[in-house]
């Protein structure tokens, strides 16, 4: 599996009058393509910071991040970026909600439009087409969101602890059925959580952060031997237990 | 017939208890009203107040239904109708232009910071003199001592409610690749909506003010004009009638901006 992103030593600081706090030291890491891979970390230690500097919104005091296209070629992968809360605007209907990506890059092309009305349909939004977001379920606005972000057609999804705004029985089948809609669209995805649960469950690889400054800790492959992709299948595999006292040590043990 | 007694459902109920609430409130409201005028009538009529200074509503009616016979009146009420609307419009695109491009520099809206407190909580009234001044005693004075009133606070106020739009959703904006000129006009402009048609309705009562004074230092027509020239000549009639019908065109433009408010919430499912 060819690396379509690799971090190299990045390390960032936030700057004050009283001095410099670093957030970052040192981060290196890969991202297969078509991989997921969740990243773990105690909070306030730097994550979304991480997440941003890899979408491109902060630039890296230093570290390079490299991209190794499939074809070759060096562009940046494109990436979508889902933050915590799905920000629908209430004074746009969901389809112009959806198509807020497409507009902002003057790309309201046919094409494009029929590929929205298309996972509109998928995901059982068509009929709250004309609707606002806040006549939909907390489900329905994290898959409207979903679809806003990949009208796009990003190769690369970042996802910031999306999922953190949902009451607990609603985020078990949203952060399940978002990460299946992801993996059947074939795209590549970086989550942030502080659920070790959900990383368990979501992820291929999990990637453990040490407290401020950020250092990756370990690295750990996830292989569970599923019945179906229901979210409690999951966390009923038999590897379960021992994925989350290893995580569960490591995010703990202090060097 | 029979279900005429019945017993009303909760819910009926409710919406009954509902209506019969805002009943009530109106009823008190035109009680109150024509309570205010009979004792006011009848205070006059016996004596108790000298009705040349304190007029009475049947003298209000006839100076006012001699002032529209007159033709004068209406014109009055029409200049200064023009003036406030002409200046309110001013002020809100004048004010929604500076808001603007005072989000857009934040180093600009820094510098200008201590300047526009100081210009808003200045009395403009004391600009008026100034005015007359430098444009004159004409229609162009008073639109500007209209506009001289809201047009400090409504910057602020614009600027103020554009910071508050919450910056996560500016933030997407930027991960769907945006630009600050998106996140103006596709978050900031949109979520301050609710913003600018308060400040409008506050501004409008600010217009008629400024209005209002700069008529009185400065004009030949108008109903501030009306009202000092009634008080030098003695006539509080006309003076009193000139007050109840700004009351009036208070009230109108303070409906007709919550009008537009309202129709813009049904539009936009606010």
């Amino acid at each position: 599996m060819p690396n379509i992103l690799e971090l190299k030593n990045i390390s960032y600081s936030y700057h004050n009058l009283h001095g410099e706090t670093q957030a970052l030291r040192n981060i290196s890491f890969g991202v297969g393509e078509g991989e997921f891979v969740a990243i773990v970390g105690p909070s306030g230690c730097g994550k979304t910071t991480l997440l941003s500097i890899i979408a491109g919104l902060l630039a890296p005091e230093q570290g390079t991040i490299l991209v190794n296209n499939p074809d070759g070629s060096l562009r940046y992968p494109k990436i979508g970026y889902m933050l915590q809360r799905d920000h629908l605007f209430e004074w746009r209907t969901v389809y112009r909600n959806v198509t807020l990506g497409l507009e902002i890059h003057r790309q309201l092309t046919p094409d494009r439009l029929q590929k929205v009305d298309r996972l509109l349909e998928e995901y059982g939004l068509d009929k709250f087409r004309d609707k606002r977001p806040s006549e939909l379920s907390g489900g329905m606005k994290q898959r409207a969101a979903l679809i806003r972000t990949l009208a796009l057609e990003p190769q690369l999804l970042l996802l910031d602890e999306p999922f953190s705004a949902l009451d607990y029985q609603t985020r078990l089948m949203v952060s399940a059925d978002i990460c299946h809609l992801i993996r059947e669209a074939g795209k590549t995805m970086i989550i942030i959580t502080h659920d070790l649960a959900e990383a368990i469950s979501l992820a291929d690889r999990i990637i453990v952060l040490s407290g401020r400054p950020a250092t990756v800790r370990t690295e750990m492959p996830v292989r569970l031997t599923l019945k179906d992709d229901s979210p409690l299948a999951a966390r009923n595999a038999p590897e379960f237990q021992d994925y989350f006292t290893r995580l569960w040590e490591d995010l703990t043990h202090e060097d | 017939m029979k279900t005429e007694r019945r017993t009303l459902t909760r819910q009926e109920e409710f919406v009954r208890q509902h209506r019969r609430h805002h009943y009530l409130i109106a009823a008190w409201r035109i009680l109150l009203f024509v309570l205010f005028l009979a004792l006011w009538e009848i205070s006059a009529d016996t004596g108790r107040i000298d009705s040349f200074f304190f007029s009475s509503p049947s003298r209000v009616v006839l100076c006012l239904a001699e002032q529209i016979r007159t033709n004068s009146m209406l014109f009055h009420i029409g200049i200064t109708l023009y003036e406030t609307i002409v200046s309110f419009l001013l002020v809100f695109l004048c004010s929604l232009a500076a808001a603007t491009v005072l989000w857009y520099s934040p180093k600009l809206s820094e510098i200008l910071e201590p300047y526009l407190v100081v210009l808003n909580s200045l009395p403009k009234s004391a600009l008026a003199p100034l005015f007359i001044v430098w444009l004159g005693t004409g229609t162009r004075t008073i639109i500007v001592a209209g506009m001289s009133v809201a047009i400090f606070g409504s910057v602020i106020s614009f600027f103020t409610g554009f910071q508050q739009v919450d910056g996560e959703k500016v933030t997407l904006i930027y991960t769907l690749g945006g630009h600050r000129r998106d996140a103006f006009f596709k978050v900031i402009l949109p979520g301050s909506v609710p913003i600018l048609l308060s400040t409008a309705k506050v501004n409008i009562g600010l217009a008629l003010v400024g209005v209002i004074i700069g008529e009185f230092l400065a004009a030949r027509r108008g109903l501030g004009y009306l009202i000092i020239y009634g008080s030098q000549v003695f006539r509080l009639d006309m003076v009193i009638t000139s007050i109840i019908v700004l009351c009036v065109i208070a009230l109108l433009f303070y409906k007709s901006i919550q009008f537009i408010e309202h129709q813009i919430k049904i539009r936009f499912k606010m």
